[in-house]
């Protein structure tokens, strides 16, 4: 087995996600003996019938209340590769869950039921896959069986479909009628519909390509840490991350930013490996340089004989937030880019999207918990980006409020510097200060400092 | 890159992430294969050195050969390793071996509060000694607020459910049906006061990676893990009144590699010699929602 593929099963709620991966499983061979008549014998005890998601939502609540709360990894192998097929809840309180399991994944599968047709989250969970940036995707028409196998039902939909999915930039490979409970046209052609005369689930699920590695594109790698293990008379001074894009080499000169120090790749350092002389996208590596300049986790290392990336406090940026509190255009937020934290001030709030609905709404001053907006974001420093389209990892970035990430977003645009009008770094003293002031005279309305 | 490559590299950002962002770092060890691995790993991601205290929760009715082990390697690689145990469960005799208590009050007492306790200081820890070769006394009270921790999604329900960092609030609790965010590699690396986050570089790995990973990487594993011509071995390590052993002749590494992929071991959960799962009623979502591993 030499490839493994991510791949997230989406939709609104009831339509039949779990059930799908579940009789997927159970075709393929892929359960344990015994495990489904376990289930099986579990549901008859309880007088439930049986569903294929049992097989799945493994959580005590999921199987009382027959919804699943939490993304949960598969495993799943097939003659071509292994899979972690990740099964995201369709309800939308548990928005969160469904984008930290999608987050992952290379390719998708959206499920729509043809009885109840498309609905809220099949929008939402379509727009947040474009919005992720993942291209790969398998429309399921599900429940077939409960209107009778129609073909004029399956086009209905369909069309109506492709129309909002192209309003959003995407285009899916196939559009497949199946009866995931009856387990039909996932493994095998269905007689009942031989109409379709497409690829059915698990072909689709095979003809699924692996996302190109980013070696060709511009060297970006953020500096996780820098580290000197003194213990054994071990005096290299390394700096270790994880290559984002592109290509490495010994005595290549480098570039850190935002700062712009420069120097030059005197070693590659990998535990276990003898003097490599190159390294490549999404390797976990060190590097010693010929010369010793202050270097600290969060910059960002590019090549100075390659295109850098902007460096600029001000940006453009669709964003998703799935905050308990709303995103408020006065309040200030920590931004996370690659290993890189700075805080974060909301310059305008351009737009807000309903992204079931696609309405757009302007003159807001909060985004609320699901919803969709464009942005303009100011940092307390400068710091230094790709754009989403160019490169993913560099290119897009999580806003922390309090103690929890509470949106994600994709950089589209980089704008010109402008001078902070708040000083960014208070001393010790200047916050005690200020939460003393906060605590004991709230009367005086002080103005949020961090 | 391969896929055993990119599970690696994977790891080893997990691993930096979480010791630039913890101060008070530590890793569970519990002598096993995916703790073996951990290990293996941690080295790996800091060039040969292990730059956080290893914490093995010492249950007393450990497999004799796992400690001599634990013994072993730490002498061999230097290691800074605590262990924590639960005395006055194991004075009153508070155990299920003792048959005062069940099995899941057994692993609530001896592992799940040792563990807590351990983490936060509240019990003794003790300390390798390297000069003298004994555990002692460690000074240091301090609560870890990370900790890295060995599970994989494929072992068990509820950690197929899991988050690579994963928030446990001021009792240890798991609050499993609202668990942050976490994407793009991303994780919770804020917390309040009081609690502290799990932290679980293996959480993509199968079984079958770890045994491939152990052979590729060459690594020593602790040989209960094989048949020594008994027609029995080891698939999952415990403590020895509630693990038993699988019908296998797997000899070595490749001998369970093999295995593994024929589909023999298909029809039984790899966690099947673990008597408290199935007390549980086949998860351990209840022991995990109050801080067990």
């Amino acid at each position: 087995m030499k490839e493994r593929m991510n791949i997230v099963v989406v939709g609104h709620v009831d339509h039949g996600k779990s059930t799908l991966i579940g009789r997927l499983l159970a075709d393929t061979d892929s359960l344990p003996k015994g495990k489904l008549e376990q289930v099986k014998r579990t549901c008859e005890l309880n007088a439930k019938p049986f569903e294929y998601a049992f097989l799945l939502d493994a959580l005590v609540d999921e199987q009382t209340q027959g919804i699943t709360i939490d993304t949960a990894r598969i495993f799943f192998k097939t003659k071509k590769r292994e899979y972690i097929i990740i099964d995201a809840p369709g309800h939308i309180e548990f928005l969160k869950n469904m984008i930290s399991g999608a987050a992952r994944a290379e390719a998708a599968i959206l499920l729509i039921d043809a009885n109840e047709g498309i609905a809220e989250n099949s929008k939402r969970h379509a727009y947040m896959l474009s919005l992720l940036g993942i291209k790969q995707i398998v429309v399921a028409i599900n429940k077939m069986d409960l209107v009778n196998y129609d073909e004029n039902k399956f086009y209905q939909i369909k069309n109506e479909y492709l129309e909002f999915l192209k309003t959003i930039g995407i285009n899916p490979i196939e559009f497949v009628p199946v009866s995931a409970f009856n387990g039909l046209n996932l493994i095998e052609h269905a007689p009942e519909m031989s109409w379709y005369k497409g690829k059915t689930i698990l072909e689709l699920i095979d003809s699924f390509e692996k996302e190109k590695e980013d070696e060709e594109k511009n060297f970006r790698m953020f500096v996780q840490g820098v580290y000197k293990f003194t213990e054994g008379g071990d005096d290299r001074r390394i700096i270790a991350g994880t290559v984002n894009s592109g290509t490495i080499n010994v005595g290549d000169e480098v570039i850190f930013l935002p700062s712009g120090k420069k120097s030059t790749v005197k070693t590659i350092e990998i535990f276990g490996k003898e003097s490599p002389l190159f390294a490549v996208a999404e390797q976990a590596i060190g590097l010693t340089l010929t010369t010793q300049i202050y270097v600290k986790a969060g910059d960002l290392m590019c090549r100075t004989d390659q295109q850098l990336p902007y460096t600029t406090n001000r940006f453009r940026a669709n964003i998703f937030w799935m905050g308990k509190n709303n995103l408020n255009i006065r309040k200030k937020y920590k931004l996370k880019i690659g290993t890189n934290k700075v805080g974060l001030n909301i310059e305008t709030i351009e737009s807000v999207l309903d992204a079931s609905t696609l309405e757009r709404i302007t003159n807001r001053e909060e985004v609320h918990r699901h919803e969709v907006a464009q942005i303009i974001f100011k940092t307390d420093k400068n710091i230094s980006f790709d754009l989403f389209n160019n490169i993913k990892t560099t290119g897009r970035f999580v806003i922390v409020d309090e103690y929890d990430i509470a949106g994600g977003g994709i950089i589209v645009e980089a704008l010109e510097e402008k001078e902070t009008i708040t000083a960014p770094d208070y001393s010790e003293f200047e916050k005690e200060l200020y939460n003393l002031v906060k605590k004991y005279f709230p009367h005086w309305e002080i103005k949020p400092i961090y | 890159m391969d896929y055993l490559d990119k599970l690696e590299a994977h790891s080893i950002y997990i691993f930096r992430e979480a010791y630039r962002e913890f101060k008070h770092l530590a890793m569970l060890w519990s002598i096993g294969k995916d703790s073996t691995v951990l290990l293996h790993l941690a080295r790996k991601a800091f060039f040969g050195h292990v730059p956080f205290p290893l914490i093995h929760i010492d249950t007393s009715f450990k497999i004799p050969e796992m400690i001599e082990y634990r013994n072993k390697l730490a002498k061999e690689l230097k290691l800074n390793l605590i262990v924590g145990q639960n005395r006055e469960a194991l004075r009153t005799k508070q155990t299920f071996p003792d048959g005062n208590v069940d099995r899941i009050t057994c692993c609530k007492l001896l592992k799940t509060e040792a563990l807590k306790n351990t983490l936060s200081g509240q019990f003794t820890r003790y300390k390798y000694d390297h000069e003298l070769g004994v555990l002692v006394e460690d000074p240091n009270k301090e609560a870890y607020t990370g900790v890295i921790v060995g599970v994989r999604a494929d072992e068990e329900g509820s950690r197929s459910k899991e988050r690579y960092f994963s928030p446990r609030d001021k009792n240890s609790d798991w609050d499993i049906g609202d668990q942050p965010p976490e994407l793009w590699n991303q994780f919770k690396t804020e917390f309040a006061p009081k609690t502290h986050v799990r932290i679980h570089p293996l959480l993509d790995w199968t079984e079958l990676n770890i045994w491939e990973y152990i052979d590729r990487e060459n690594i020593p594993v602790v040989s209960l893990y094989f048949d020594n011509g008994t027609g029995k071995r080891y698939r999952s390590l415990g403590c020895w009144p509630c693990t038993f052993p699988i019908e296998s002749t797997a000899k070595n590494v490749k001998e369970i590699i093999e295995e593994l992929k024929s589909g023999k071991l298909k029809n039984i959960a790899e966690r099947s010699g673990r008597a408290q799962d199935i007390d549980g009623g086949g998860t351990l979502e209840e022991l995990r929602r109050e801080g067990y591993m």
